[in-house]
């Protein structure tokens, strides 16, 4: 755990004294922030329209009306910026020539992989907490459910773990970061429209390519609705990118 | 200390390194000679659990490389080629970096930190970020790196490449004073910090052994006569012939200003060359041993010049 720990450490610093972490959350927050406030001031002005109707005015929801729709659009953000955060994980010591130096180093590569994995997932932590901040202002000027609310966090941070685990399998491919970041981009967006192939397909097919649809699954978390089928999916990818760093690894050492 | 028995590595079809056995005793200083691609990364990085081998064996501070990788890793210190640093650390921060990686307990930590620092002469920017120190700091710093948690064996790929003189002077400084307390295994193609350092060395050329010994054994082995070259106050072809006419010698040769006197490199004819000199009132003014130079049995055992 202490070799991990060293790991973590050593690419925080990394991602905060180079310009990348600032700019991937400094983006991040101003486009959450500008999906809130529109967000928020069309619900105002429906809620205003609809206050004449007693009937309509009892069915608006915040939560389905302004978070709902604000965690689908942070998770395309997210499909967009975390190639950004993963691209350097191996390409740059690759490049640099430090892999030698972890790789000759008493650690596994199982620790190394681990760390640098858990250091970009405490960045996304840091981005999705300073996201959240004008969010939990709705709590003490609205009633919002916090259940879906929590929920739906809990899938953005899911999906990025998702999204990091198949950043971390390509940047172990390649020592360009550039290439890196568009071959993350392309995967993700891949599982992304695999559900619009999904609606013109029939039977197992269909429920297979909604199975592996990134979005399917966070559906219902922003709906408030926990399935540990959609826990277990967004784990088993990201193991499974895990899975794929681990054996490039070994299988370049290997060769 | 580090062995190795008929190591091959293969990348495909390139045989890069092939049947490859040597031996460095423990406390010496070794050079890894040859030409460019001769193999020697290759074998460093087998030796340091980078790269498995193809086929054989190879044992560093009594473990196998590839059976017992953890253990051989923690008892190494291993500088690459291109010097592994993060440039956005500070010196300090990295080292830092490097202890905990290997293992460094806590306790000890800041005071390997500090030695480190010492013996690599880095005190005047330990808190310097890297990639703000120039050249020969950064080479010092890959050594203090290799050094940090105190290994028994330190391999080092090319520590003087890219240094001005003076640095690598300092640098030859650092590693020969390593001998005794570390085993040390280093690359080079400068021929002449090889005499400067190590006390033995591994020849190799397109991955196979040329030649391996301490490097006394190895000129000896390798030169054919024995001699000395005179520097007199005349020299004509009527002295030349009088050396000729010496009983025991098999050659005499004005090459420049001095006169080439060989004989069978199991004899010793010194004593007599003077004497004669003396009693013919020659003028003797110099007279050096006939030993040969490094780069002379470099080029003789990696051009094939001689067969072991």
């Amino acid at each position: 755990m202490k070799a991990i720990r060293s790991i973590i450490k050593k690419e925080v610093l990394s991602y905060f004294s180079s310009p990348i972490a600032y700019i991937v959350i400094f983006t991040f927050l101003l486009l959450s922030g500008f999906f809130f406030y529109s967000l928020v001031s069309w619900f105002n002005s429906v809620s205003v329209q609809l206050a004449q109707n007693p009937y309509y005015y009892q069915q608006i929801n915040i939560n389905q009306m302004v978070f709902s729709p604000f965690f689908n659009n942070l998770s395309i953000v997210l499909l967009l910026m975390l190639p950004l955060l993963s691209m350097r994980l191996f390409s740059e010591e690759k490049k640099m020539g430090t892999e030698e130096l972890l790789f000759t180093s008493p650690l596994s590569v199982t620790q190394i992989i681990t760390g640098k994995y858990l250091a970009c997932l405490l960045i996304l932590l840091i981005m999705l907490v300073l996201s959240a901040i004008p969010a939990a202002l709705t709590f003490i000027y609205g009633n919002p459910e916090l259940v879906p609310f929590l929920l739906g966090y809990l899938g953005l941070f899911l999906l990025g773990a998702a999204f990091l685990g198949i950043g971390i399998f390509w940047s172990s491919i390649t020592e360009n970061q550039i290439v890196s970041a568009v071959l993350t981009f392309g995967t993700l967006l891949l599982f992304w429209v695999l559900s619009w192939v999904g609606y013109s397909a029939h039977g197992l097919w269909q429920s297979v390519l909604n199975y592996l649809s990134f979005f399917e699954h966070f559906d219902s978390l922003t709906k408030g609705i926990f399935d540990t089928t959609d826990l277990v999916y967004y784990l088993s990818f990201a193991f499974f990118g895990l899975f794929l760093t681990h054996s490039v690894i070994q299988s370049r050492r290997w060769r | 200390m580090i062995e190795t028995e008929h190591l091959q590595k293969k990348y495909g079809d390139l045989v890069a390194v092939k049947d490859l056995s040597f031996k460095v005793e423990s406390g010496q200083i070794w050079g890894l000679l040859g030409p460019n691609a001769a193999g020697k990364t290759t074998t460093m990085r087998i030796l340091t659990g980078f790269l498995p081998a193809t086929s054989g064996k190879a044992a560093v501070a009594g473990y196998d490389v590839f059976e017992q990788a953890e253990e051989v890793k923690k008892e190494i210190g291993y500088l690459p080629e291109t010097v592994p640093l993060y440039p956005e650390m500070t010196v300090e921060a990295y080292l830092s970096f490097v202890a905990e990686i290997k293992q460094v307990p806590k306790t000890r930590k800041k005071a390997a930190i500090d030695r480190a620092i010492e013996i690599s002469g880095l005190a005047a920017v330990r808190k310097r970020l890297i990639k703000n120190i120039s050249r020969g700091y950064r080479q010092r710093l890959g050594l203090a790196q290799a050094l940090i948690h105190n290994p028994k064996v330190i391999i080092l790929d090319e520590p003087t490449i890219g240094l001005d003189p003076a640095q690598i002077v300092e640098i030859r400084q650092l590693i020969k004073s390593l001998r005794g307390e570390h085993t040390v295994l280093l690359s080079t193609h400068i021929l002449a910090e090889v005499t400067q350092v190590c006390d033995g060395v591994v020849i190799i050329n397109e991955g196979q052994l040329m030649s391996a010994g301490r490097l006394d054994e190895l000129t000896s082995a390798y030169r054919e006569k024995d001699g000395v070259y005179l520097r007199l106050k005349k020299i004509d072809n009527e002295i030349l012939n009088l050396f000729r006419q010496l009983p025991g010698i098999d050659g005499a040769a004005q090459e420049g200003e001095e006169i080439r006197l060989e004989w069978d490199r199991n004899t010793d004819r010194r004593e007599e060359v003077i004497k004669f000199c003396l009693d013919k009132q020659l003028g003797l003014l110099e007279m050096r041993s006939l030993a040969l130079t490094i780069e002379e049995l470099y080029l003789r055992i990696v051009s094939g010049g001689v067969e072991q």
